[in-house]
């Protein structure tokens, strides 16, 4: 079970509150943990992806064990810990302002 | 009794306004879609408690609201907006090719005849239909496919579709504005396009008076007189008694004759409103003063509106989808400020009063009368 922290806009876009879990085989990736996110919420498909290329929305990005894997292949490992879901996955909104 | 209904778009959210048909008490729900930008709000001439709105964001992309009970609830549905074949280039801010690119869609035009289609004007600059209720959409490419696309380009406010009037009288003509394109017209349903702006002139681009190019802000006909058209253009405010084919100008003695929106009295096809603004550097009222300008001539003479309107230190605009007109016996007029008020005068413009402060920056106002 994966744990997924996504940003207070699409929370509200999918009527939940805190984190969500889903469950994707090991080894995981960001593909096949957001391929899972859309399927469990097709609301989303193409808020945090773009919805033909399945490249990350520019002003998205990917934290997870303190790291910034938002330039990490979409296809590579996620960290253990991720996976194990001692950590989260968190999909954030990147920092804007003034 | 009649009620009157107004939907009003923000950059942080949609707000539903009512009140009875004597527009005196008005009672605010919102904010729908909180920290979305919701260009676009409106509903269903068919059924009126269906109703569109057009809700993005610079980070998590388009999507598109549906409500079947008058914006008790929503749903979202389609919003892949995806061009057709290969999507081409247009000019760039830069001059050179540019791909189109979608980012969102500015307004929607729901169907006179049919609660399931709705059209879709995007950036970049593109048609789109949807004959399922906005669960899918199929882009009208005729209109990005005519021959000047490769030449228009973006506004300062990126390159967008803005406005769709579908003659009331012969559905198979449709007319469509772009920042920074000009307008253009179909007469078989979207299939094939022809630019319409003979008569306009902008200082802005190279030739003038080109066939492409132009800035129209926003333009407005009165159902009963579907060949008249009025345009606020980025600057000069425009007539055509011919559906497009030629424009003369009609800013008349207005103060200003720049500005984004223009209306049309609901029963007086050539009572005609407008917001100058001071000028294209200078996105707020001449010199402080919100007025709203009134023509009962179409064009031309002008008349200022100012009780209820704030007359001085008013630095606000007007943004081109945020003024509409309910149909009641007197008409009621609307409007919303980037100030994030929304004025209403129940006649005609005589008299205002704000029945909204302080939400977001308005970006859209509709007005539905529910009998």
């Amino acid at each position: 079970m994966i744990r997924v922290v996504l940003p207070p806009h699409l929370t509200t876009l999918i009527g939940v509150h805190g984190e969500i879990e889903v469950d994707v085989e090991v080894p995981a990736s960001q593909r096949s943990l957001l391929d899972e996110v859309e399927r469990r919420y097709p609301v989303l498909v193409g808020t945090i992806r773009d919805p033909a290329t399945h490249r990350r929305r520019a002003f998205i990005r990917f934290f997870a064990c303190e790291d910034d894997l938002s330039h990490q292949h979409p296809d590579a490992r996620l960290p253990g810990d991720v996976e194990s879901g001692r950590e989260a996955f968190y999909v954030v909104g990147a920092m804007a302002g003034g | 009794m009649s009620s009157v209904r107004v939907l009003v778009g923000t950059r942080k959210g949609a707000f539903v306004l009512t009140a009875d048909g004597t527009r005196r008490s008005w009672a605010i729900e919102g904010p729908l879609f909180g920290g979305w930008e919701i260009y676009h709000l409106t509903g269903s001439p068919v059924d009126p408690n269906r109703l569109f709105a057009s809700q993005s964001s610079g980070w998590f992309g388009q999507l598109i609201q549906r409500s079947h009970d008058g914006g008790a609830t929503w749903e979202p549905v389609g919003g892949q907006f995806a061009y057709d074949g290969a999507p081409g280039t247009h000019q760039g801010f830069d001059g050179t090719p540019h791909p189109w690119e979608f980012s969102r869609v500015w307004h929607l035009e729901p169907s006179r005849d049919d609660p399931d289609t709705v059209l879709a004007g995007v950036q970049d600059a593109a048609l789109f239909r949807s004959t399922d209720a906005g669960e899918s959409w199929h882009e009208l490419s005729g209109l990005r496919g005519h021959a000047s696309a490769a030449l228009w380009q973006p506004g300062a406010g990126g390159m967008c579709l803005h406005t769709i009037i579908v003659d009331p009288t012969a559905p198979n003509r449709i007319f469509v504005a772009i920042s920074a394109a000009g307008v253009f017209r179909s007469d078989d349903t979207g299939v094939t396009w022809r630019p319409i702006n003979r008569g306009l002139r902008s200082e802005g681009i190279p030739d003038d008076d080109a066939e492409v190019g132009h800035c129209v802000h926003r333009i407005a006909l009165h159902p009963s007189r579907p060949h008249t058209l009025f345009m606020q253009k980025h600057w000069d405010v425009m007539r055509s008694d011919d559906g497009g084919d030629s424009w003369t100008e009609v800013s008349g003695n207005l103060p200003s004759d720049f500005g984004f929106v223009v209306d049309v009295h609901a029963h007086e096809p050539d009572t005609v409103y407008v917001v100058p603004i001071t000028s294209d550097s200078l996105h707020y009222p001449v010199e402080g003063r919100l007025r709203v300008y009134r023509s009962r001539s179409g064009g031309g003479d002008w008349e200022p509106l100012t009780t209820g309107l704030p007359q001085e230190h008013c630095y606000v605009n007007v943004l081109r989808d945020a003024m509409a007109v309910d149909s009641l016996d007197e008409c009621g007029v609307y409007f919303g400020t980037t100030g994030g008020q929304v004025y209403a005068s129940p006649d005609a413009g005589d008299t205002w009063s704000a029945i909204a402060r302080d939400l977001p920056a308005v970006l859209s106002v509709e007005v539905q009368t529910l009998t």
